[in-house]
């Protein structure tokens, strides 16, 4: 097998450009047969969401992305791999990740773009609090059980 | 050591980050949030949970049973809600 491909981790305030991304790993390239893209959006699910603030840990957040994405890369004969996350205020509407998974073949890059948000969103250092007004802060996010149960999927 | 604290941890204690000096008996994580629970009621507050706060040693995850660095920097977080 050939040797995994060279993730590239981002974690920034800034947003960013899902479609410029997949481009990123296809363009000028012949042998890239599927691409999957995740984005997560910041919802608001009953109009009282103001913004979402996340919080995160500046080194270990880069850091721990990298190794989720890492482990991606052993595990599925991928040609590029994508990943950013956003820190700081995000209204309902915005980006906050991007996953972007290429690879000759279809399921891996499916399964690969899955395993990844399983993983960031229980190991990767982050806190969404959200806001309900302009003035007022509201509540950190619980994290789920369900997250952890996501996770386990992937346990081989 | 330097401490870190994340969201409503460290919203609790009122610190984002500390330097300590750890008594010679505090050797693992389950140890050090023993601890930081004496140092006053904020602490005790913020750890009062002690089994749902997460726990990076130098930037990577590790258990309430890992042995503290001599040098270097623990974290302080709850459960994670990024993604």
């Amino acid at each position: 097998m050939t040797a995994p491909c060279e993730p590239l981790v981002r974690v920034q305030a800034e947003d960013f450009d899902p479609a410029a991304e997949s481009r990123r790993l296809t363009e000028g390239r012949r042998d890239v047969g599927a691409v999957v893209s995740f984005t997560g959006l910041c919802r608001d699910e009953n109009g009282r969401l103001d913004a979402l603030e996340l919080e995160h840990y500046p080194g270990m957040a880069e850091a721990e992305i990298a190794r989720i994405a890492a482990e991606a890369a052993e595990r599925w004969p991928l040609t590029g791999l994508t990943v950013i996350h956003r820190f700081g205020r995000i209204a309902p509407g915005e980006n906050i990740v991007l996953v972007v998974a290429a690879s000759s073949h279809r399921r891996a890059a499916f399964e690969s773009a899955d395993f990844l948000m399983d993983f960031l969103k229980s190991r990767a250092p982050f806190w969404k609090k959200e806001h309900v007004s302009e003035k007022n802060s509201g509540d950190w996010v619980e994290a789920r059980a369900g997250d952890l149960e996501d996770m386990k999927r992937w346990q081989r | 050591m330097k401490l870190v604290y994340f969201a409503w941890v460290r919203e609790r204690i009122g610190l984002p980050e500390e330097t300590v000096d750890l008594p010679a008996d505090v050797k693992t994580v389950t140890d050090l949030l023993a601890w930081l629970k004496t140092r006053g009621e904020n602490y005790e507050t913020a750890l009062e949970r002690s089994d749902v706060i997460r726990v990076a040693i130098n930037q990577e995850h590790a258990e309430h049973t890992a042995a503290l660095p001599r040098n270097g920097e623990v974290a302080l977080f709850p459960p994670m809600t990024g993604g």
